[in-house]
């Protein structure tokens, strides 16, 4: 059991609250982990991306190497396609379409999408409103999280617990907030399957 | 043993704890800053009562850490790679001092220049300074190396260096943590004065400093950091450094590395090793994530010995960090390869943020210096340096820390009037004050704006030594009371912000213009912290 995930979106989307509950559903199943983040200046609104491994055996290096990847998970439709040369592939693109436009040359979303539609495998969901309905936008990275759940290898009670864990401190009403969230992008990429 | 999940910077933190570390000393600085956050958000280093405050600059990070050491306890320094630089006179000279109690320096290089001016290697620095230098290639190394090390710098009685680079100082995995042991007692150094460097003591210690090395040598063989791991296929031996180990076992998860390899983890080489992978194999590859330090000693000014390969033949890129696919390529080994990146991808860099006091404060630093045209701005380090971009263009210069305003100062004594300096709170403590002072005793004609945001911005909000200081220090220099302008960078005062600077660019002397609002991001934790409280209050 290997998998290979870019984790990618815009500073302060919360790319690493999604790389935090996988990493440690992952230490809960006893899997070795690695998992090379992003810190100071390019936080500011720039993009991100986070490096996501875990194996049932060691891992040498903390960065996947070109080609690999299993997944790219994204909150944001323009970034998950600045990592396809990282994408390996039978690997998996599971993006939001809502756009993060900061920039002043951002491209028509419609263009974004036809180039997600022509990979191979592809899950894209509107997590804004999906959270919404849940309760909260803040919640959109975890609909995207919930997405990726069936590609994760990872057993749904591991992810429950690592949310609980993580969110913990933040109250019951966030805790069952996200729960919700990540239900609904799994059941939204288990229709699209 | 207990397995916590850690960045690097974090496991450097955690051994330091566990080792019996007194105190930390540090300026923050990516991807160096976490491991002093995480002593000071440590339940167990306050326990233990250790010291975990921010330096003022890492000069004096240095000098505080050598007198803790002077006085027997463990101390260590953590920079980035660039705050070596700063740091460069104290750490030079402790080497020849030596250290009393264990002395650790921790610098953190940005290969690729992630977030940073340049990518110098600090095992240079190590190097120049005759002092051991470890190199983690993962997490645990960093952990154990850690604890390591203040052993070996109270056995050597010398600091010690250890380099980490932004791939593990950032990246977190699992990490195994030993027993936690004792701290030193307080304890003189037995010869008072090992610590005076006058010429004729200093003439002594130098020597004994040479005299270690052969010492420092068969310690990096002992240690079991350096070691060969045979391998049938001879026609390449394979060096490989730190982190750049990882890379290289990366590229053989499905399959069996025939070459042998010489991993290095600590300095100076044992010049054993080296001769039995050189004399067994053909040709050696380097892999350095860094300069290419040992390749150039292997290959010697003329290169007349046998092959050697890496990033001075091109066999490696000359610059920029190593990764699994730039080694493999080394090797010859194919890989799979991704689509490309689609032509309607743009770039997104980094931005200030919305309602950042800095964009006010340039907004109308460019419409008051509209009458005198562009490129007289002499900026710093920090968020600010952002604003050198698109839409702002506010400003033309960012090199070194401080350098703002003594850069306006040379241009202004060649004619550029007015000259402008934008620099940061936190960067004026750090190293801008004595350049004021030279711009007072100069009587220079430039107009120092000091942003100030309230606390170090750029690396995520930690306190300022500048904090509630900077006009004090400004009239304590030398200022006049008059040209000292504290403004407040809001949009609703742009007009009169816009025409106070001007007032300014007019005047044939310093003056210090304050922009004064408290970053966005600390205000708004502050603002969510307070209102979390008072939940808990109801």
């Amino acid at each position: 059991m290997k998998k290979d995930i870019i984790l990618a979106g815009v500073g302060g989307q919360g790319i690493l609250s999604i790389a935090a509950c996988i990493g440690m559903a992952a230490l809960e199943e006893s899997l070795y982990l690695k998992q090379a983040e992003v810190h100071g200046m390019s936080q500011r609104g720039g993009a991100v991306q986070s490096n996501l491994r875990y194996s049932s055996d060691p891992i040498a290096s903390d960065l996947i190497p070109e080609g690999n990847a299993d997944i790219i998970l994204a909150v944001e439709p323009m970034e998950s396609l600045r990592y396809l040369p990282m994408l390996n592939k039978n690997g998996w693109i599971i993006t939001s379409i809502n756009p993060f436009n900061n920039i002043n040359d951002y491209p028509e979303t419609e263009k974004i999408m036809k180039e997600i539609w022509k990979q191979p495998n592809y899950i894209t969901l509107d997590a804004n409103a999906m959270a919404k309905d849940c309760g909260s936008i803040k919640a959109a990275n975890m609909v995207v999280l919930g997405a990726a759940t069936p590609f994760l290898g990872l057993k749904p009670s591991s992810i429950e617990s690592a949310v609980k864990a993580i969110f913990g401190s933040k109250g019951e009403e966030i805790i069952q907030l996200n729960l919700k969230a990540i239900q609904a992008g799994r059941e939204h990429a288990l229709k699209q399957l | 043993m207990q397995k916590l999940l850690l960045l690097g910077d974090e496991a450097i933190a955690q051994a330091a704890i566990d080792g019996g570390m007194s105190g930390i000393y540090a300026y923050p600085g990516t991807p160096s800053t976490e491991i002093m956050e995480y002593v000071q958000a440590s339940k167990a280093a306050k326990e233990n009562n250790i010291r975990a405050l921010w330096s003022a600059n890492e000069k004096t990070a240095m000098e505080s850490a050598l007198g803790m050491s002077y006085a027997g306890k463990r101390a260590m320094v953590c920079m980035k790679h660039v705050g070596l630089n700063v740091a460069a006179d104290a750490f030079v000279n402790a080497a020849i001092t030596g250290a009393n109690g264990g002395l650790l320096v921790v610098a953190a290089d940005d290969p690729s220049m992630h977030s940073s001016q340049n990518e110098q290697d600090s095992r240079f620095y190590g190097k120049f300074s005759f002092i051991p230098i470890l190199e983690p290639s993962n997490q645990q190394e960093a952990y154990d190396m850690t604890r390591y090390a203040f052993e070996l710098s109270e056995r050597m009685r010398i600091p010690v260096l250890l380099r980490i680079t932004t791939r593990l100082a950032h990246s977190r995995t699992g990490v195994e943590c030993g027993e936690a042991g004792p701290q030193n007692e307080l304890k003189l150094p037995d010869n008072l004065r090992q610590f005076v460097l006058l010429p004729s003591i200093a003439r002594k210690q130098y020597r004994e400093l040479l005299g270690k090395q052969e010492q420092l040598e068969a310690a990096s063989a002992e240690s079991g950091y350096n070691r060969i791991i045979e391998g049938s296929d001879k026609s390449l031996g394979i060096i490989a450094c730190g982190l750049a180990n990882n890379y290289l076992l990366e590229n053989f998860t499905d399959s069996k590395l025939e070459n042998p390899v010489l991993k290095v983890g600590q300095y100076p080489i044992p010049l054993d090793l080296v001769n039995e992978l050189y004399g067994s194999c053909e040709e050696i590859l380097v892999l350095e994530d860094g300069y290419p330090i040992i390749e150039e000693l292997l290959r010697g000014m003329l290169n007349k010995g046998k092959t050697i390969k890496g990033r001075l033949d091109g066999t490696l890129p000359r610059d920029g960090e190593l990764n699994p696919v730039i080694v493999g390529n080394a090797l010859g080994i194919k890989h799979d390869q991704g689509t490309a990146v689609p032509e309607i991808v743009k770039t997104r860099p980094p931005k200030l943020c919305d309602g950042c006091s800095h964009n006010d404060a340039f907004l109308a630093l460019n419409e008051a210096l509209s009458d005198y045209g562009r490129g007289r701005v002499f900026s710093d380090i920090g968020c600010y340096t952002l604003s050198a971009l698109e839409p702002l263009e506010a400003i033309n210069s960012c090199v070194d820390m401080g350098a703002s305003i003594t850069m306006a100062i040379g241009a202004a004594d060649a004619g550029l009037v007015p000259a402008v300096a934008a620099i940061g709170d936190s960067t004026f403590t750090h190293s801008g004050m004595t350049g004021l002072l030279d711009a007072v005793n100069n009587n220079s004609p430039i107009t120092v704006l000091i942003l100030d945001n309230s606390t170090t911005g750029m690396t995520g909000g930690q306190t300022s030594s500048a904090f509630g200081k900077i006009d004090t220090i400004v009239r304590g220099l030398g200022v006049p009371e008059e040209h000292i302008r504290v403004l407040k960078p809001l949009h609703k005062y742009h007009e009169e912000n816009t025409a106070i600077i001007k007032e300014e660019l007019a005047y044939q002397g310093v003056s210090v213009i304050i922009p004064r609002r408290e970053c966005i991001q600390t205000l708004n934790r502050r603002m969510r912290q307070k209102a979390k409280a008072k939940a808990m209050i109801i």
